[in-house]
């Protein structure tokens, strides 16, 4: 029953999308200044039928209808509520539909909301982002169709991975989505204004919205799923510079970039050229990531989601795509001339983009050199961390200079005189640094110039704040917050890496293992039975040297029956100043147990700095037109 | 649209990507190192793990009529189930020579792990940071490489040694 409700609606939205196409087209010709209203009134059908077609497959998963072929095999009757709802989104064909939902939605709002452009521009866009919603539907229908039903229907699913059954990995994917498709509005934008001719000033003012929410939630996505990392995957990191991480981070540099230079189009009307090509790569990198962790080219923490004939598939729509987008370029790009004084705002915004350039091809090549080579000479490598340590951590010292230093600048040309400033707070933060080092322990000199340069930003920062406070003047507060938030996250991530405490041993019930300050008493096992997994918890006893008490730390070790798999989860103690961490792991045939026991400073404000970056971001959402 | 020599780079580089990626779909992503047997070990130079100052080499493995290249931890607890084997192996058999290559692990660890369970080893290197061991095409331990006297690899073993696996060395050695 749903699956023939299911597909009926997918069919609707897709035969709208052909009217849309097809009535826009009509309309550009006509020299009329309103577009026609039953564009409006097929958009309206279109975007209800596709959350419909979402709210059919919720349902299916709450029903647990195993008629569906992608209920069985990604949800269990005894799976709790939340997790079955957030099951429609934890496998490749729903998460899919969540997708057109997000094109249909975006196209949508942006059609109602941007009434005060010129109406080809907006025609356009709607064309374009029709086309795209078609690729994405007849993906759907032919390759991984949600809907799909089973006969005879099962009694029983095969349950979702449990390593998926977490709050954080819940939200994760939709805010992603939000942040990565919703790119797609301005892709279809930029294409727009390329053959409308609607381009400069106004056009940077038509997507600064879609841009600033795409941004917002894309850094939100990445965050949480570094959070659902660290406390899921239990490897004791927050960032692995594994494939699909690095995927997420493409397109991330590229829309940062283009939220910068897009402030340069609008206030001085220059780099139109150059704010169109970010537009028409950051989504372009999106699908990208998604063809590359999708089709199980990259093998990472997410091939839960892989299979090559969808890959073939993302790969011509993606082909079509970049062909087109470049045709189009080519055919409409003149040649711009760019009158920049060195001493001003748009300089520095310039700067920004060369680095967030460097940094996405500098992640580009890592993660692409592996495949090539497959391909190219057949020699399997894997690029890990310390090259993108090595060659991207150098540069983030002029980077969080330059972030502290850019704003400072006025537009054309800047008569201000901050020297003075810069020379004393470069000294304060020296002398802070020399604190660190002084109280804490040496670090290498890579390092010192790391948090010299963080302090730096920071404490400008903080003058910035001090500034805004006393004029009352909320435009530049989301851009402090943000910045402010990438100086902190430098800063503790520095702090944490230099001051982590870890050791690896092996202990069994009983036993006292001493580590620096801290002595570790395994005290017992216990064994509980939960819904749908059996789990070993141990107790471990963490007193000081003096023998006070300082935590009990409770590891587990979980057997889930559907599917069966065991999962290692970490106890973790999150305190103001440090995390506590313990995993614990069977030895086979043996009494004793693995134990990985780390101590991690300033954990939590990782996490605290990382969003606020991204507040920063939701504020300045908040802003009225003419405070922004 | 003018065709001049920048378009023409960019929407080859654009179609050599997208052709490496098509090329990508076809190759088989399960990594497999079978494809390593035949192949001869090239130039590696190992710490003993007690002693910085002394080295093997490739010279010193040609010596030997067959070597057992075994890739372990303390840390690996399926390494503690394959021991039992390589300890056999090394009080039966004189004309295999077993080298152990400690890998991520710290110097005390491994040694309370030989002193506990005994040595099989003949020597035993340390690769503390991992990195010598990506030149045998080692991701996971326990690993082990059979190389005759030519230093081709005749074997490779994934995963902890069992009697299968036992039987099989034996009937190569022969």
């Amino acid at each position: 029953m749903l699956s023939n409700i299911g597909i009926c609606l997918i069919i609707l939205v897709l035969i709208l999308s052909f009217l849309i196409i097809y009535t826009a087209s009509i309309d550009l010709k006509i020299s009329r200044e309103a577009i026609k209203k039953n564009i409006y009134k097929l958009s309206l059908f279109q975007i209800t039928f596709t959350i419909l077609s979402f709210f059919t497959l919720i349902i299916g998963f709450i029903n647990s209808d195993f008629s569906l072929i992608n209920v069985y095999e990604n949800s269990h009757t005894t799976k709790p509520f939340f997790y079955k709802i957030a099951g429609t989104w934890g496998n490749h064909e729903g998460s899919l539909l969540l997708w057109i939902n997000i094109l249909v939605l975006f196209s949508y709002l942006f059609l109602v909301f941007s009434h005060t452009h010129d109406k080809k521009f907006r025609l356009y866009t709607l064309i374009f982002q029709n086309i795209l919603i078609l690729g994405f539907l007849f993906f759907l229908l032919f390759n991984s169709n949600p809907f799909n039903s089973i006969y005879p229907i099962p009694l029983e699913g095969l349950g979702l991975n449990p390593i998926l059954q977490d709050p954080a990995l819940a939200i994760h994917p939709p805010l992603l989505y939000v942040g990565f498709v919703g790119c797609s509005i301005y892709f279809s934008a930029a294409m727009a204004s390329l053959l409308s001719g609607y381009g400069g000033k106004s056009f940077a003012q038509s997507i600064k919205t879609w841009v600033k929410i795409s941004w917002c939630f894309q850094t939100l996505g990445i965050i949480v799923g570094s959070i659902w990392a660290y406390y899921e995957l239990g490897w004791g990191g927050f960032w692995f510079w594994d494939p699909v991480e690095n995927a997420s981070l493409l397109p991330w540099f590229a829309i940062t970039a283009l939220m910068h230079s897009l402030i340069v189009l609008e206030k001085r009307n220059t780099l139109y050229y150059w704010v169109i090509i970010l537009c028409l790569s950051t989504f372009t990198l999106s699908v990208t990531g998604t063809f590359l962790v999708r089709s199980g080219i990259l093998n990472s923490v997410h091939t839960f989601a892989s299979d090559p004939s969808r890959g073939v598939y993302i790969l011509i729509f993606l082909s079509l795509m970049i062909f087109s987008a470049l045709t189009i370029f080519f055919l409409k790009h003149k040649k711009e001339t760019y009158n920049f004084n060195l001493k001003s705002r748009e300089t520095f915004i310039l700067a920004n983009n060369w680095f967030m350039a460097f940094f996405l091809i500098t992640v580009l090549i890592g993660m692409l050199y592996p495949i090539f080579l497959d391909v190219l000479t057949n020699e399997k490598i894997s690029v890990g961390p310390p090259f993108f340590n090595i060659v991207i951590i150098p540069l983030v010292v002029p980077f969080l200079a330059l972030m502290a230093i850019g704003p400072k600048f006025g537009w054309i040309k800047s008569q201000k005189k901050i020297f003075n400033k810069i020379l004393l707070l470069t000294l304060g933060a020296i002398v802070i640094n020399l604190l660190i080092v002084y109280f804490f322990g040496k670090y290498s000199l890579l390092s010192n110039f790391i948090f010299i340069a963080a302090i730096f930003l920071i404490l400008y920062s903080f003058l910035d704040i001090k500034k805004l406070i006393n004029n009352k003047n909320k435009t530049e507060l989301p851009r402090v917050i943000s910045h402010l938030g990438f100086g902190l996250l430098v800063f503790f991530i520095g702090i944490n890496h230099q001051f982590s405490l870890e050791e690896d041993f092996n202990l069994k019930v009983g036993e006292i293992k001493k580590i620096n300050n801290y002595k570790i008493n395994f005290e017992e096992i216990k064994i509980k039975e939960s819904k749908n997994y059996k789990a070993i918890i141990g107790n471990f006893k963490l007193t000081n040297v003096e023998g006070n008490l300082v935590q009990y730390l409770n590891p587990e070790i979980r057997i889930y029956s559907n599917p069966e798999t065991l999962t290692y989860e970490a106890a973790i103690k999150t305190k103001i100043t440090s995390d506590l961490y313990l995993t614990m792991s069977n030895v086979s045939r043996s009494d004793y147990y693995n134990i990985k026991f780390q101590k991690k400073p300033f954990m939590i404000w990782i996490w605290i700095s990382a969003l606020m970056i991204t507040l920063g971001g939701f504020i300045r959402l908040t802003l009225k037109k003419n405070e922004d | 649209m003018k065709i001049n020599i920048s378009k023409i780079i960019i929407f080859s580089f654009v179609i050599f990507f997208l052709s490496i990626f098509w090329q990508g779909l076809k190759i088989n992503n399960n990594y497999d190192t079978k494809s390593l047997i035949g192949n001869q070990i090239s130039n590696f130079q190992l710490a003993k793990l007690d002693n910085n100052t002394q080295y093997i080499s490739e010279k010193d493995l040609a010596e030997n009529t067959y070597t057992l290249i075994n890739f372990f931890a303390s840390w690996c607890s399926p390494c503690r189930n394959e021991h039992k084997y390589l300890l056999n192996l090394s009080n039966e058999k004189k004309q295999i020579k077993i080298i152990g290559i400690n890998f991520k692990d710290k110097k005390n660890n491994a040694m309370n792990f030989l002193n506990e369970l005994g040595n099989p080893y003949d020597f035993v290197g340390t690769d503390s940071d991992g990195k010598i061991s990506i030149l045998f095409g080692i991701y996971g331990i326990p690993e082990s490489i059979l190389v005759d006297s030519d230093l081709t690899i005749i074997k490779k073993i994934v995963g902890p040694i069992n009697q299968f696996q036992y039987d099989k060395i034996l009937k190569l050695i022969q």
